[in-house]
Order: C-alpha cells, then structure tokens, then sequence
C-alpha cells in the first residue's frame, strides 16, 4: 500500500527535508569553498589559547569518538550554508549530556580556549561557525524528547533536536511547535531557542520569548544552570531565561528547553494570490487581519524577482505567472467549515475589489505543501545566484517595500538581482542583493547605507536573523549606546574570559 | 465531440502519515487530510484540456463513496470539469468497495451519460489496485489504453502513448474507449480562485449503485493490515577490512 504511486509522485514533486537540499548546494558548489573569514573581514585574533595535544586529550578522554579532528571532517563545521563565512577549527566536539558540555566549557575557561557553540548549522549571519580556530561545540548529539505533556502542552527536550523532528512527535499527541521555518528539516530547537527565531507564524504563536518556558544552560565558568520551570506564570525574581534566548551562545549554552505548544489545528487553508502592486498587498493584509481575524495564522509577501528564484533554479512550479506581487495567506482553525467559509468570504471580497488579480487557494496538505515551497526554499535557491548580502530588516509596514526600489536604484547592473519578501504581517521584509562574485566596492556601496536607511525609519537592522559575525558594527543604528553598554557589562559578568562565541553579537 | 466521463477517488492526501488502526483492520481514516487521487487530478486535467481543445463537448467527474466524496468533486469542477456525479456508497459497503464495483458503477455511468470516452487514473495511491480502467472497459466492451503518457485524437480513433517497460509503445484505438492515466501525462494545474467560486454553482448528482443496479456486496474480507516492517539499524565499522569481512560473511562478495 501506498507504495509504488506516492513513491512516483514524491520524486516529482522533489519533496524532500531542507537536509539534503542543504547537502546538495554544498556539493554544488564545492569547488569554491569560501574565502576565510580571516582574510575577507579586517577582524583580530583573540588572546586564546592554541589548540594542544594536551586539550585534545583531555576531550577525547571525555568524549571519545565523538571528537572529530580531521580537517575534511571539521570542513562543514567551519562555513556556514550560505557560504558567507569559513573559519578553520580542527576540533569539534560532540557531548551527548549536559554534564558533559559543563565539564568541557569548565575546561575551555580554565584554559582560555575559545568556544563556537552549534546546532543545526543554518543561521544567516554567520554567528554559529568559527571566525578563527574556535573548538565547535556540536549540540547534534543532544537530540533527546524528554517530556510531552498533552494536558499543558509542554514540551521539554533537549537543545539538539531538529524542530521538524520535533513537530512530528507532537503531531502524536495533537499538538505542534509554536514556530515554523524554512530550515526546520536541520535547525535545532537550541540554536532556535538561542538565536529567538522568528519564522513564518509569528503573526499568530508569538515569538519564542513567549514560548519558552524555560530553559538549563551552562555558563561559561561550566556551571549549570536549571531555569527549566514548565510553569506557565512564575514571577519569582528576573527572568533570567531571557538572557539566553537571543544572545546567541555568548552568555550561556542552552542545553534544555520547556517549550509551550499549541494544540496542532484541524483545519489548515493556504490562499497563493497575486497582485500588482505593494499598496495592494497593504490593502489586502488589513483586511485580511479583519475578516480572518483570529484563524489567520501567517500572512507572507514575495516579490517577482524572489518568486523566480524558485522557479528558475529550483524548477519549483508557480501556480499563478507573472505578478508582480505576491501573498501568501493561511489559516489556522477548529472547524474548517467555518475556516473556509470565512476565507472564501474574503477571497471573494478582494478579488472583486480588484485587490487581487488571481489566485488560487487549497486545504489538502500535497498542494500546501508546494506551495509553501515557493516562500521556504528562497534562501537556497539564491545560492545559485552567487554571492548573496542578506538583509533581515524590519520596518514600519508603510516603508517594508522601498528599501528594494531604492537599492535598485543604487546599484543599477552591479547585482544580479535584488529581490524583497518576507513576514509581511510582521513588518520583517528579508532584503537579498545578489551579485556574481563578492567584492568590497560592492559591499562598500551596501553598507553601511542599508542600515542608516533602516535607522531614519527606526527599524530594526536585525529581526529574527540575529547579530552573529556579520552586524555587530552595526548594532548601534538599533540600539542605543546605554543598551549596548549594559549587555557589554552583562558578557563582562558572564564570561569574564570571552570565551563563549567571541567576535560575535558585541562590537 | 466526445463526452468524457472521468473517474475521480477520494484518497488519503499523500502528504500525510499513514497510521494503521490498532485493531488491524485498516488504517486510521478519522480526522486525517484527504484529497483528490493524484493521479485521477492527472486525468481530470487530460479531460479538461481535450475541452480547452474542442475535442470534447463535456467533462463529467465521478466519484464513489460517503458525502466527503463531494469535496474531491468540487475540486474536479474548480479545474474546469462540467458537472459531477457522487454515488454515495456509506459503512460497510465503503469499507470493502473494490475495483470490480467501482468499474461497474463507471460502465453503467459511461452508458447512461453516452460517453466517448472514460478516463481514470492508472491507479490509486490507497490501495494501488491498478485494475478499474482495465474492468471497465471490461464491462463496457471497448478497447482500452492504459498508463497513457500522451493522447492525440484522430477522426475516428485515438493515438496513446503508452508507458510500458524498457520505454513506450503508441498505439492507435477505436472510440469509445477507456484511457487510464500515467504520471507524465500532464501537470495538472491549481484550481484558481474565480473557478473555484464557479464550481460551487456547478451541479452535483446524487446516485446510489441500487440507482445504477449495482451490487456493492462485500467480495473480499480484510484479514488484516500492518505496517510494513521497520527498516533495521545499520552498524557503523572501524574500517574497510571489517567491512569486507561483513560483507563476505553475509555473502555479498
């Protein structure tokens, strides 16, 4: 049963987990590995102690084999996907318990040995590879489901779990993770959890600074820190799990995490429409934040130029050609009568106010499914553009749009394409300029100029990506000097020796 | 111009879990994602097209089964087919209907509704039968053509290619006939929204098999469904002389 027919039709519609389509455009472009990141960026070696034969044995006699120090194997520990950065660690390291991450980073701080925390490997700014020879701290072997609870809805597991694996196992018990996004086949929930992921249904489940209930991480000093209460209230003194979901790995290293979970929706409607201009989508997302109200659960924009970007180098079919504009509209319910009453409701009323100039709208997961392709695979199939400055920026809704025309502008034939979608609900427009090869007139002409734009609106230069390597020097433009000061102090009193993802997050 | 008749299955979405029931008598059906038999929307789009076309004058979709059958048949009107038959067969029945009902209840229709042609996926992706285009051209007594990757229409016949092993074969065959549809026939398109506002006024007809003089009495009984066996963990070896070792041991080399 459901063999030779499903079989088929998976290998033509390509489905398949972000993991292997990650593996594949490494292989891809393997043959130009990335410049290090030592040479492409003016940045210093920190007073760290080298590598020895001392520190390794150390850890082999902790870890054993799951100590890796070939340099082939370490390669994809060192780049990040996008290939943006590269740095040359020949140590990482791959503890299976909490008490064995406390006694490595008790180790690494006694011997100023400099640690670059990991988990999936996905991040976009560069903050989860080594800028120099950091010891990688893989979280991939931490992957245990500790805890479901149907009742409350608590979710307590380790930091190494992928979150698709995780949404599967609480699709058993009805319910779900309160985020989603393109990489879920390889992101960890730690790296998530620590970088405060943002995702595709924010507009609905919050951020993860609400979900997380809390969290055990280690300190830099190796000591452990249980702040895993599954209590829903709990105003007992500072929140200190706070201070480690965002801060990327440089206050702490999130071992486990109690998550609130949603209960999994019965009814799910996805409408792909295509419109003509952005004060269209504008109009469109108003009312659909009116007439859908509390069933919407994410409300997408892409543009042409993203939208081709599947189409041309993924061979991912578009439903609805040639729009300019496009919006992604879905549905979370109980009762899918009412849902797609609602929905069709709504799509009747745009379409015939000229809002919407086509479009198409489906419950059945297949077709979702393929949908959401054209938004989730984005990212990947501009690797095959070549060098790529991404830009995660959020904006007052009115302004999401016009950094795309004015960068347009700006650089004229310099890029091959630049091209705008994002959490339109959000306010959180994901900016990528491409351009054939990398060069610093390029780069010059793109920064700082993308976030002094960003600052005259008072948006943020870093929504959901994070800060990692590539914005620390930029931090400012979105946050005042009194703020950068104070979290300055906090490193200082966490971890006194900066050994705890250095070079990142802080100018 | 032909009237095409097309058959269209309502099957758990492809996209989701199979779950078995714990009792071993089928797999779990309650609240869980159906859709469309892809292979049917494969033939749903060929009939539409030979409409775009003017080689047909109308596309009629049907589909058997409970009152959910309705969906798949609005999807099949949302793509472009004219109208729809649901021959509402509930409980038990439902539970052991088979190709061989299923392909009687489509010659009786193909009949009544003076159809040129039927076309239906080559199989469905729930039990993977393979055998209703093939009994009801039975039934019907025409000529069939299965596993269909390419249609052309002649005056008084119809040129198929076929997807048969090792390549393909054309074939040439007279009218009516039935045709069963092959992955590489078409893509079929996504319904867009003024068709799918159109297709909720487009009719749907209510029939049961005692309408079309059809027995759907049980033919088979299920003895038992399992999940097909987990795929054993592997063994990760220090080097190649272990592994050559395991491979002559298991007799590989």
């Amino acid at each position: 049963m459901f063999s030779r027919g499903a079989r088929q039709l998976e290998r033509r519609l390509r489905i398949q987990p972000l993991g292997t389509s990650l593996a594949r455009a490494y292989a891809a472009g393997e043959s130009a590995l990335p410049q290090l990141t030592k040479d492409r960026y003016p940045v210093q070696r920190g007073d760290y102690a080298e590598l020895t034969d001392n520190h390794l044995s150390f850890f082999k006699n902790l870890l054993g084999h799951r100590v890796i120090t070939d340099a082939s194997e370490c390669e994809p520990y060192n780049i990040d996907w996008i290939k943006s950065v590269r740095g040359y660690s020949r140590c990482v390291l791959k503890p299976k318990t909490t008490e064995e991450v406390s006694k490595i980073v008790s180790f690494c701080n006694e011997h100023k040995v400099a640690i670059c925390p990991q988990g999936g490997n996905t991040g976009l700014v560069g903050g989860s590879v080594p800028v120099f020879d950091e010891v990688v701290l893989s979280l991939s072997q931490m992957n245990q489901v500790l805890d479901i609870n149907d009742t409350s809805g608590v979710l307590v597991c380790e930091a190494g779990c992928i979150l698709e694996n995780l949404d599967e196992r609480l699709s058993d018990h009805g319910l779900m993770m309160p985020l989603d996004l393109g990489a879920k086949g390889s992101c960890h929930i730690g790296g998530n959890v620590s970088t405060n992921a943002g995702g595709l249904r924010l507009l609905r489940y919050g951020n993860l600074q609400g979900s997380v209930l809390g969290l055990e991480a280690v300190k830099a000093n190796g000591e452990i820190l249980d702040c895993l209460s599954t209590l829903k209230k709990d105003n007992t003194g500072f929140h200190l799990k706070h201070l480690f979901i965002g801060s990327e790995g440089s206050l702490g290293i999130v071992t486990k995490v109690a998550i609130q979970c949603p209960p999994k929706p019965k009814a799910v409607n996805l409408a792909f429409l295509g419109l003509k201009s952005f004060e269209d989508i504008l109009k469109v997302l108003k009312k659909a934040k009116h007439e859908l109200g509390e069933i919407l659960s994410s409300c997408e924009m892409i543009d042409e130029r993203s939208i081709n970007v599947c189409t041309e180098h993924l061979k991912v079919k578009n439903p609805l050609p040639d729009y300019p504009f496009y919006m992604l509209i879905e549905t979370h319910g109980s009762n899918n009568a009412h849902d797609e009453e609602k929905l069709n409701q709504f799509l009747e009323n745009v379409m015939s106010d000229g809002l919407v100039l086509d479009g198409t709208a489906t419950n059945e997961p297949s077709k979702m499914k393929n949908i959401w392709e054209l938004r989730e695979r984005i990212t990947e199939g501009l690797l095959y553009d070549g060098y790529v400055f991404k830009y995660d920026i959020s904006l007052p809704i009115e302004n999401f749009y016009s950094l795309v025309p004015v960068m347009k502008e700006r650089l004229g034939s310099d890029a091959v394409r630049i091209s705008g979608y994002g959490h339109l609900g959000d306010g959180n427009i994901h900016l990528n300029i491409s351009v054939k090869d990398f060069t610093q007139e390029i780069y010059k002409k793109i920064e700082p100029f993308v976030y002094e734009y960003t600052s005259k609106f008072r948006g943020s230069v870093s929504a959901e990506h994070g800060i990692g390597f590539r914005k620390p020097k930029y931090i400012h433009y979105s946050k005042s000097q009194e703020s950068v000061q104070l979290m300055k102090e906090l490193k200082k009193l966490m971890d006194p020796k900066g050994i705890l993802n250095p070079y990142k997050v802080l100018p | 111009m032909a009237r095409v008749l097309v058959g269209v299955k309502r099957v758990i979405d492809y996209a989701v879990k199979i779950r078995v029931k714990p009792d071993k008598t089928g797999v779990v059906t309650d609240g869980v994602k159906h859709s469309m038999n892809p292979f049917d929307e494969i033939a749903v789009e060929e009939a539409v097209r030979l409409k775009e076309k003017k080689i047909a004058s109308e596309v009629i979709a049907v589909s058997c089964g409970p009152a959910q059958s309705q969906e798949v048949l609005r999807t099949a009107l949302a793509m472009g087919v004219d109208k729809g038959i649901h021959v509402e067969i509930t409980g038990a029945e439902y539970d052991t209907l088979q190709p061989i009902h299923v392909s009687k209840i489509l010659a009786k229709l193909a009949e009544k509704e003076k159809a040129d042609l039927v076309i239906v996926g080559k199989q469905a992706i729930d039990d993977d039968s393979n055998q209703t285009a093939q009994m009801t051209a039975a039934y019907l007594d025409w000529p069939q053509a299965t596993f269909a990757s390419k249609i052309e229409k002649g005056d008084k016949d119809i040129t198929v290619t076929r997807e048969v092993d090792g390549g393909l074969e054309t074939i040439k065959c007279k009218m009516p006939a039935v045709i069963s549809a092959d992955l590489r026939l078409n893509e079929p398109r996504y319904a867009t929204l003024p068709n799918i506002m159109k297709a909720k006024k487009k009719p749907i007809t209510k029939l049961t098999p005692k309408d079309l003089g059809v027995d759907c009495a049980p033919r088979i009984q299920v003895v038992s469904v399992e999940d097909p066996p987990t795929r054993q963990a592997g063994v990760v070896l220090p080097d190649v002389d272990a592994l050559v070792g395991k491979l002559k041991e298991g007799g590989h080399v």
